[in-house]
């Protein structure tokens, strides 16, 4: 992995991945170890998305590295008009590494190719968030004690999904069976369903949540956005119906936990935030050590 | 083996040149496209929705004094996958052969995702070529990983 980038999640091998969760745990044991001392690492993003970012610069903070950057585009050179190319090649003089997020599809990707240095996408348009693949599997595997043969329920927006899209191909390597939650304007779109197929794995759709709750060791929500709908009507009918309440996880299997990428918006209720099998905040944390992992492996140190 | 040769020289009609026959009459002018021979100073020669046996109704394309190398003329497989290359030196064929479909191709298709990098900044784009289930033909941006399917395709 040393002096790699990580673009997207089909990147990285099976192996690969898992290395990366193992050392993770060792950060979670222990995520202050000044290793990153005598490093700069850049975070450059050109659109906002404070949640990501503040937990990459936890990351690095916590390894002692130092950061350089910028939170969104209008306060850099971008908003003079300088190219993507011109921004990296720049940046890429003052720094170690590149933590980058950006609206357009691709971007890191070509960021990768004119950098000579390693680039982290944050996020690159509709495309890939590799990183929240990663933290989205060692909170399986942390939880499951393994990622091998789980019952996942994917819940909400599975059409424009890009965190969903991502999880379900990485988890097409580990012998899953998907259970597909969404209105019927929001299905799984069939190129992924077509990863599933190839690799001889199982899924089924349903409208309804009540319908899994007693199959699945993990229930991945996401958001619904009213914007996605052609219909306004169509949204208000079917809102309130993936809203996920305490009473509807008490036939819920003992191992089961609940995750969500966040930020929420009424998908879950507050209540929920009590239950045991509550785990979404704690995902959020386990973000941070996944990230350690990466920057330590990308840069050598682990 | 003479026959044959006369028949050629009776179609191509060419002294050095090369002959691009068996385009499907709908994808002619995208071919000429493809091959920026709107922008050459030879002759060239087009005729379409000519007869054929094989393929119902095609075009050909003859140009006078050029030669294509084979990446070049592998670009129109994306829309003309049974086209033929005939090359003519002193009014002989010197070599025939079917065009083929590229494992990747760059910087002369546009990506269909107008999210796409390639669409907003100068970065020339590139696509892995694959098959579909169906047997369709389809481009992966590079870039975005968005698919872009044949009859979404625009040449640059
Ligand atoms: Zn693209």
């Amino acid at each position: 992995m040393k002096n790699r980038s990580l673009i997207s999640i089909n990147d990285f091998s099976k192996k690969e991945y898992l290395k990366i969760l193992d050392i993770a745990e060792e950060f979670e044991e222990n995520p202050r170890q000044k290793i990153l001392e005598n490093h700069v690492i850049a975070t450059l993003f050109f659109e906002p998305s404070t949640r990501t970012r503040l937990s990459f610069e936890s990351a690095i903070s916590q390894l002692g590295g130092k950061i350089i950057g910028f939170t969104d585009a209008s306060s850099s050179s971008v908003s003079k008009g300088e190219t993507l190319m011109d921004t990296i090649k720049t940046v890429a003089n003052y720094s170690d590494l590149i933590v980058m997020r950006h609206p357009l599809d691709g971007s890191a990707r070509w960021a990768s190719e004119v950098a000579g240095i390693p680039i982290i996408n944050a996020g690159d348009g509709a495309n890939q968030h590799p990183t929240q693949c990663l933290l989205d599997m060692y909170s399986i595997r942390k939880t499951q004690g393994t990622l091998e043969n789980i019952h996942i329920a994917f819940v909400g927006d599975l059409k424009y999904g890009r965190t969903v899209h991502s999880l379900v191909i990485a988890l097409t390597q580990f012998n899953a069976t998907f259970h597909l939650v969404s209105p019927e304007e929001l299905k799984l779109p069939s190129v992924i369903k077509k990863y599933i197929k190839d690799s001889g794995l199982k899924y089924h759709q349903y409208t309804e949540l009540e319908s899994i709750m007693d199959k699945v060791d993990i229930l991945y929500m996401t958001r619904i956005q009213r914007e996605r709908f052609a219909d306004p009507m169509e949204y208000e009918r079917v809102k309130n119906s993936y809203i996920l309440k305490n009473k509807m996880l008490e036939n819920s299997k003992s191992n089961m936990r609940v995750l969500h990428p966040l930020p929420r918006v009424n998908e879950i209720e507050e209540a929920v935030d009590q239950n045991t099998k509550a785990y979404y905040f704690q995902q959020a944390r386990n973000g941070v050590y996944v990230r350690q992992a990466l920057l330590a492996s990308i840069l050598g140190l682990k | 083996m003479e026959n044959s040769v006369q028949k050629e020289l009776k179609v191509s009609a060419l002294e050095n040149g090369t002959v691009i026959d068996h385009i499907p009459s709908t994808r002619l002018f995208t071919a000429i496209k493809i091959l920026k021979l709107e922008k050459v100073s030879n002759p060239v020669y087009f005729g379409t929705n000519m007869n054929s046996q094989k393929y119902g109704s095609k075009g050909i394309i003859k140009i006078s004094d050029r030669f294509f190398g084979r990446e070049e003329i592998n670009k129109i497989a994306l829309v003309a996958p049974t086209a033929t290359l005939i090359e003519i030196k002193d009014y002989k064929v010197v070599s025939k052969y079917t065009v083929e479909t590229p494992s990747e191709v760059q910087s002369f298709v546009k990506c269909f995702n107008p999210k796409c990098i390639t669409n907003h900044q100068a970065v020339p784009t590139k696509f892995k070529v694959f098959t579909d289930d169906k047997g369709f033909l389809k481009l992966r941006c590079h870039y975005c990983e968005k698919t872009t399917t044949q009859e979404n395709m625009v040449f640059q």
